[in-house]
Order: C-alpha cells, then sequence, then structure tokens
C-alpha cells in the first residue's frame, strides 16, 4: 500500500471508530434535556434519577467522543497537508468556528452537568443540560457545513497566486444546500441511535422485570423522539439524495448502479449485481419512475448514467488541460494577463486535469488512454455503494416501524405485554450504528476519487512525509482504539446490567415504588 | 481593514489563543504530572484528580481551537507544521486520547493496581504534550529542513530524532518545568490536606528549575542562528512563501529586542510569575494566578524573538513561512476575526461562571459523600 491507501484506510478508521460515538452523543444529549425537564416540570425524583442513569452512561460514551474526535481536527495537517494548504482558507473556518461557538460550550458544560448537581439551582442545571444538547447539535452543523463544502465546494474561487481556493462569499459556504440536507439528516441519524439505545436497554430491564419503572418512561420517551427522528431520517435523506443529484450525479448513478442515462422519469433498481468490469448490473429488479422522482423532483428530467458522466468527463479533462497549461506558464510569468484570461476560462475544470497526476506528472502531455483511464477513474465503488445505500434504506424504514409499534404499545400502556416484541427491541441495538456507519460510506466513500469534489482528487491531498510514519501511526491507531472500544463496552456493560441503583450509590425511586 | 493589520491581529490572536492553551490546559498538564507524586494513596489522588475534573474538558478546547485558528488563520502553515512533526504530533495525540479514558474509566473500578495503572497514563497525558509543545517550540528557533514546489506542495526531511536535537530539548524542558510550576499552585489552591501541601512545598523547586532553564535557554540562543528577511516583503501581498529572500544571522532571534525594548517586557513577565508564585504561595489563588503569568510570558518571549518567523526553514530559508505569507486570504482572516470578537468574549464569560459554580477546595470528605459521581 502506498501513502495514499494508507492515509485514506487511517482517516476511514479513525472517523468511523468516532462515529460510533458522535450519533449517540447528539441522541441522547436531547434525551436528557426532555427527561430533565419532565423532572423539574413535575419535580418527581425518579426523573432526576433517570437523568443521572442515563448520564452516566452518556459520560463514558462522551469520554470515547472525545478521546477519538482530538485526532479528527489534527488528522487534516499530518496526514491531507496538501489538502489543507490546498482548501484551509475555505475549509479550516468552519472547524474554528465549531471550536469557538459549540465545543468549548459542549466541553464546559458537560463538567458542570456531571458536577453541578448540588451546586446550582434545579432550573440552572436544566439550562446547562440543555446547552450541553444544543452545543452538540451545533458542533454537528458546523463539521458538516465543513463536509457539505467537501461535496459541493461553493462559494469559492481558485487563486493562481496562492496555488489555492479561497473564499468568495462566504454566506454560500454557510448557507450550502448540501450541508443544510446532511446536518438535519446526521443528527437525525443520531436521535435514532440515542433512542434505540435507550429503547433496547430499558427493554432488558423489562424482560429481566427488574428497574420496571424507569424503564417504562425511558422508553416513552424513547418511543416518541425515536419515531419523530427516524421519519425525519428518511424524509431528510430524501432530501440528501436530491441536493446531491445537483452536484454528486456520480454518486447517484453509482448508488443505483445505474449505467446509461435512461428515458425521465428514471426506475429505481431493488436489487441487482453490479458488476464493474462490465459496466453491467446483472439480475436487476426494478420499480419505475422512483429514481427520476426522487434526484431531480421532475417527471421529464433525465438522470445520467456512469458511462455518460466518464464521457462527460472526457470533455473536462481536455477543458481542464487547457487551465493546467496556462496555469504552469503563470507560474513562470505572472504578470501575463492572457494566461489569466485563458486560466479563468478553464478553471472550473482545473480539478479534472490534476485527475491525471495519477498517471504522469506532466499533465499536458496526457494522452488519449491515459486521458480515458484519467475519466473512467471517475467512477466510485459501485457495488459497495448500492449495497451500503440499499441496507441504510431498509434500516430507515425498519427503524419507523419499530418506532412506531413502541409508540402504539406505550399509549396504550402495553409496553411490557410483549415477550417477542421487547426481544426485538434488544436485538435492535447494535443495528442504528450499521446504518450510521453505512451513510458515511454512502457519502465519503461515494465521494471518490475526490477529496473535494470535482476540484481536488483525494491521491493529490496527502502529506508528503513516509510512508512507514502512516503505517505506523495507522497501527496504533487502530490498536489503541480497539482496545479502548473493548474497554468502552465492558464499562458500558458492566454499568447496564448493575442499574440504577448501584451506578447511582442510592436507592433510587425506581426501587421505592417497586418495594411499594 | 488591511490585510497587514488582519494579519497582525490573526498573528497577535494566534498567541493569545497559546497563552489561553497553555494558562488553562496548562495546569491540566501540570496536575497530571505532580499526580503520582503528590498523591501518596487513593483518597489523595482522586482529589488530585478531581480538582481539575469538572474543567479539563472545557480547558482542553483551547488546544482544539489552537489546533482550529491556524487551520484557519494560517493553512499553510497548519499543513507544514502538523506533517512535518508527523511522529511527535502522533505521541502527542496518543499520550491525549489517555485524558479523557483516564479520568472517565479509573474510577469505575475499584482494583488498586487498575487505578494506579491510570495514575501513570494520566502522567504520561499531561508530561507527553507538555514536553512535545516545548520541543516543537524550541525546533521553531533552530529551523527544521522543509521546502515547497512550484505548487506550494510541501516536502521535508524531518524525522523524530532530528527533532529531539539539545536545544529543542531544552525548551520542552521550560515547557515541563512551567507547566508544573502552574499545576503545582493549582493544586496547592484546590486540594485540601496533605496532598495540596506536597504541591505548595513543590512550588519553589519548580519555579527554581524555570528560572534556570529559561535562562540558559535566552542565552543559548544568542549563539542560535536566527532568520532575517534580506528582500522587500508585500506585507499586503498573496499568501505565497517562495516569493522571498532570507539570510541567517548568528544571535537574530535578539534582534528584535534590540529594535523595540518594550519587548524585555515579555521575559521579565515569566520571570516575575515565577517569583511571585513562590513569595504568594501562602496565598494560594495570588500564586496560581502569578504562575499563570509564566507561560504569558514564555510565549510572548517567543515570538517576539521569531517575529515575522513561524517556522523557519533550515534547508531552504528562503521559503520559510512567515506571517505575511502564510495566511488566509483577507476575506476569511476578516470573517473569522468577526467570530472570535463575539465569541471569545463569550466563551470567557462562561467559563468564569463554571470556575465559579466549581469554587471551593476538593476534600477527602467530599470525594467519599459522592463516591460515584467524582472520579
Amino acid at each position: 500500500m502506498d501513502i495514499v491507501d494508507l492515509s485514506r484506510l487511517q482517516f476511514a478508521v479513525t472517523a468511523l471508530y468516532h462515529f460510533l460515538f458522535v450519533p449517540l452523543t447528539l441522541g441522547l444529549s436531547i434525551l436528557l434535556g426532555i427527561m430533565e425537564t419532565v423532572y423539574v416540570m413535575t419535580g418527581k425524583t425518579i426523573w432526576r434519577d433517570l437523568v443521572k442513569f442515563w448520564g452516566t452512561l452518556f459520560g463514558i460514551n462522551f469520554a470515547m467522543g472525545v478521546a477519538t474526535g482530538i485526532t479528527m481536527e489534527f488528522q487534516f495537517g499530518t496526514n491531507w497537508a496538501y489538502y489543507s494548504h490546498y482548501v484551509g482558507d475555505v475549509f479550516g473556518a468552519p472547524l474554528a468556528i465549531e471550536g469557538m461557538m459549540a465545543f468549548f460550550l459542549e466541553a464546559t458544560m458537560v463538567g458542570l452537568f456531571f458536577f453541578g448537581w448540588n451546586r446550582m439551582s434545579k432550573l440552572s442545571h436544566l439550562g446547562v443540560t440543555w446547552a450541553l444538547a444544543l452545543a452538540t447539535n451545533l458542533s454537528a452543523l458546523w463539521i458538516l457545513i465543513a463536509n457539505g463544502w467537501m461535496q459541493y465546494p461553493a462559494g469559492s474561487y481558485f487563486n493562481a497566486d496562492t496555488m489555492r481556493m479561497e473564499v468568495s462569499n462566504f454566506m454560500e459556504v454557510l448557507f450550502n444546500p448540501v450541508a443544510q440536507a446532511k446536518f438535519v439528516h446526521t443528527v437525525s441519524a443520531g436521535y435514532v441511535v440515542g433512542s434505540i439505545f435507550v429503547l433496547s436497554i430499558s427493554a432488558l430491564y423489562l424482560l429481566r422485570g427488574k428497574h420496571v419503572e424507569l424503564a417504562k418512561r425511558s422508553m416513552t420517551v424513547a418511543a416518541a423522539f425515536g419515531l419523530a427522528s427516524a421519519l425525519s431520517v428518511v424524509v431528510l435523506g430524501d432530501e440528501s439524495g436530491y441536493t446531491a443529484g445537483l452536484n454528486q450525479k456520480m454518486k447517484i448513478a453509482a448508488v443505483e448502479a445505474m449505467w446509461d442515462t435512461e428515458p425521465a422519469p428514471a426506475s429505481f433498481t431493488v436489487f441487482g449485481i453490479p458488476d464493474m468490469k462490465s459496466h453491467t448490473t446483472k439480475m436487476e429488479v426494478k420499480v419505475p419512475y422512483v429514481l427520476g422522482l426522487i434526484a431531480t423532483r421532475s417527471s421529464d428530467t433525465e438522470v445520467p448514467g456512469i458511462n455518460n458522466l466518464v464521457n462527460l468527463a472526457k470533455v473536462r479533462i481536455k477543458n481542464g488541460i487547457v487551465a493546467y497549461d496556462a496555469l504552469a506558464k503563470l507560474k513562470k510569468d505572472r504578470g501575463n494577463t492572457a494566461l489569466r484570461t485563458t486560466l479563468k476560462a478553464h478553471v472550473a475544470d482545473l480539478g479534472y486535469a490534476l485527475l491525471l497526476k495519477r498517471f504522469r506528472p506532466d499533465v499536458q502531455n496526457a494522452t488519449p488512454a491515459e486521458i480515458d483511464a484519467a475519466a473512467t477513474s471517475t467512477i466510485p465503488n459501485v457495488p459497495a455503494l448500492f449495497w451500503s445505500f440499499r441496507f441504510m434504506v431498509a434500516l430507515g424504514f425498519f427503524f419507523i416501524g419499530l418506532f412506531g409499534l413502541a409508540f402504539y404499545l406505550s399509549a396504550k400502556r402495553r409496553l411490557d405485554s410483549s415477550k417477542l416484541f421487547l426481544r426485538i427491541c434488544l436485538w435492535s441495538l447494535p443495528l442504528p450504528w450499521l446504518a450510521a456507519e453505512l451513510g458515511w460510506v454512502v457519502a465519503e466513500y461515494g465521494r471518490q476519487p475526490w477529496i473535494i469534489e470535482g476540484v481536488l482528487p483525494t491521491a493529490l491531498g496527502v502529506s508528503g512525509t513516509v510512508a512507514g510514519n502512516v503505517l505506523f501511526s495507522l497501527i496504533g491507531f487502530a490498536v489503541f482504539y480497539s482496545s479502548l472500544l473493548v474497554a468502552d463496552i465492558y464499562l458500558l456493560t458492566k454499568y447496564i446490567n448493575l442499574g440504577p441503583d448501584e451506578v447511582l450509590g442510592h436507592k433510587t425511586e425506581d426501587s421505592i415504588i417497586a418495594a411499594e | 481593514m488591511d490585510y497587514e493589520i488582519l494579519r497582525l491581529i490573526w498573528w497577535a490572536l494566534l498567541g493569545v489563543l497559546l497563552i489561553g492553551l497553555a494558562i488553562f490546559d496548562g495546569f491540566d498538564y501540570g496536575t497530571a504530572i505532580l499526580l503520582p507524586f503528590v498523591g501518596r494513596n487513593d483518597i489523595e489522588r482522586r482529589q488530585v484528580i478531581n480538582s481539575i475534573g469538572p474543567v479539563w474538558e472545557g480547558n482542553q478546547v483551547w488546544l482544539i481551537l489552537g489546533g482550529g485558528a491556524i487551520f484557519a488563520a494560517f493553512p499553510p502553515l497548519y499543513a507544514a507544521a502538523f506533517s512535518g512533526f508527523y511522529l511527535a504530533m502522533f505521541l502527542v495525540l496518543a499520550s491525549l486520547i489517555l485524558r479523557p479514558v483516564g479520568f472517565k474509566f479509573r474510577s469505575k473500578f475499584t482494583g488498586t493496581g487498575f487505578r494506579t495503572m491510570w495514575d501513570y497514563f494520566l502522567f504520561i497525558g499531561g508530561f507527553v504534550p507538555a514536553l512535545i509543545f516545548g520541543v516543537a517550540f524550541g525546533n521553531l528557533f533552530v529551523g527544521v529542513p522543509y521546502g515547497f514546489d512550484s505548487d506550494l506542495r510541501f516536502h521535508e526531511e524531518i524525522t523524530l530524532f532530528s527533532l529531539l536535537n539539545p536545544f529543542a530539548v531544552l525548551a520542552g524542558l521550560v515547557s515541563v518545568a512551567m507547566l508544573t510550576l502552574h499545576g503545582a499552585t493549582w493544586i496547592s489552591y484546590k486540594v485540601d490536606g496533605i496532598a495540596g501541601a506536597r504541591a505548595k512545598a513543590v512550588i519553589p523547586y519548580a519555579a527554581l528549575v524555570f528560572f534556570v532553564l529559561f535562562t540558559v535557554a535566552g542565552y543559548w540562543v544568542l549563539h542560535l542562528d536566527g532568520y532575517r528577511i534580506t528582500s522587500l516583503i508585500d506585507t499586503n501581498g498573496p499568501s505565497n512563501p517562495t516569493l522571498k529572500t532570507v539570510a541567517r544571522v548568528t544571535g537574530g532571534w535578539w534582534a528584535n529586542y534590540g529594535a523595540h525594548p518594550l519587548f524585555w517586557l515579555a521575559p521579565l513577565i515569566a520571570y516575575l510569575g515565577a517569583f511571585l508564585a513562590v513569595v504568594t504561595r501562602k496565598w494560594p489563588l495570588a500564586a496560581w494566578v502569578s504562575s499563570a503569568l509564566v507561560p504569558l510570558g514564555v510565549i510572548a518571549t517567543a515570538g517576539l524573538s521569531l517575529f515575522p518567523f513561524f517556522l523557519p526553514s533550515s534547508s531552504h530559508p528562503d521559503q520559510s513561512l512567515t506571517l505575511w505569507d502564510a495566511s488566509s486570504s483577507k476575506l476569511t482572516l476578516g470573517i473569522m476575526l468577526g467570530v472570535t470578537v463575539i465569541f471569545l468574549p463569550i466563551i470567557l464569560t462562561y467559563t468564569g461562571w463554571a470556575y465559579k459554580v466549581m469554587a471551593g477546595k476538593v476534600t477527602a470528605a467530599g470525594i467519599e459523600s459522592d463516591s460515584h459521581g467524582n472520579y
């Protein structure tokens, strides 16, 4: 493996690990806010015990989120140095604002959440909890504004004097439609993770006949909040699909394994076995019209197929070579305005010329065969995307059903009536994480070969450090994170098994009610 | 506002963030360094850990923010420094990752061996970042081998071994001494009983070690090659570090002090802080405020010596990164300045409130009364 593969693998490993903890933090923080609000409004101490018990589990998870998050902030610099140089002017700002507006508040409030119970009024503590939840969600907003720009680089331009992308309109970066859609989709997914976490563990208690009062109350909150969130994930996932259709046509085509443009509105492939070599999908089962309607929201706009997009890429590569050539000459003759005009006319395709760097350093002299190869390299891994997407969507619909049932049973006061239902809740515990990780795969693996869609190929973004260093750190992170994850799961399991009385170190209202 | 002024403001703001990091996260490092030594049994160590337990997460954001601000305001510096110091950064990250899990996991198990292990992990989580950040600063004075190609792609020949040169290691020790002092005043302020008293006894020794090492480092710098821009530089020009010429002059890092006598205030503040921390150690809060002056003075001293350089290149001096040619665009600097002006005061306000809520000494009785809630 070369440095590009190693760096990508390390980023994937560290990001996927980090993303195990982030969604639960997002979801649980809001659930804690809801539970504590009930406590403050009703004055019933069982709700305070609920907050403290789920809060303890939240804390263990939060620590892991912080531990794995530090790496993310620094990894752009350590492993993606050229990327950092090339887009730092745009990409760095939302990350820095995330620290100032969100993470600072989150990290300060989390200390007060745990240690402030007896040091402030009930209402102040409720304020702390909600500030924590708000900050957690704001944090996701800024990260997704940064990530949205990688998918859809709005509000920026290439500056030949500094050899990088610079901000032209910060409002466009901020109100990037892709970022907005991804934000609501991602936080909703986090709420689903948090809700299923609470639902599953409560179901476990009901199955064991322990902590019944605590479990029923928790389940009710999780069912209502989870149902709204699961609906929102799917609806806003559709919004993500639409906004991706604006800019990342290749991603849509790959997710659908649609090799050739179909007459509008395109059909949706439910099942199929995509083959990267022959550019065909075997054993297709199709539903007419659905894809065209989702991706274009019209019945007469075409969704372009992969082969057609590859042909388009060839045109853009040739166009990009003109820009690249002008830029190369401009470096030696900075005052030449004719060259600047040529560059400006073709600069939108400069990134496509950079795809050729994988094949030869002197891009201007690329042969037609190399241009074809570079154009073909714009196809992401179709089978991986096709199946990741389908599993994710299926899980999304399953969650709606599960929460819908839980909501119904809760409204009928029959949460503990069906052991089968409780077992399904329990065994569903890992599923929302699976869905969230698959979502990451669709969004980020589907962006390949670009690190910034259409602007900078991933292979060019890496640092100049030696591959051995990256291999060393990759192994280090993998071993380190895995052992932490084992400890984390062990600790969570231990605390879940101990139950609220042991965790909080005092007789909770739950066991007092049960004793009566 | 001029591009030039914005760059100057961001140079100063970067200093403010680094000083915030050294003052706030710094006493956490110092506390962790002293943890195994001033706490001799579990309850004493829990007192020490809980003295920073509620606030360390907020403090650590100074580091995240420092990284984010360098990324946003000086992307070439972020790219060069973080990838150039690759293995050093990995060591810092690995040791920092020990902290959140160390705080959370340690108290969740009762075994003595398990807890002692985490005490030393926490020690590493304080000592290694304190040392390596100092070593990194030291290397800014020595210069590191790197350059750029015509695409402004960064290339370097830096090894972990070359970063551990004698001057840089000395700078690392200055940092460890200064943060140990700062941690000692914190423990003495927050921790009740014998552990707090032991930390108080450390103050004069830490201050003395700092005094000696900082002085030696300053004298050593007289014999190092400083860097000076020898071509005209357009302070309003594009951020491209390949357009100037630079010469090396022995003792050059002292030149700014000759030109601007007021700069001498910076090292003076550092010395004064260490001195006052010793003198006022009977009034713990005053001692902590005094020891906070030390990182302020030290970082200001380093920044003013290096100005306008960030990261001098020993192999391609002409391509050394300076604040004039390693910044973001004017628009980005302006936006980020606006955001900072709004949010920094808000941050300081709620941080102040958090410290107020958590005011008071950490006592052994307090830990035992809520053994499950505390770390």
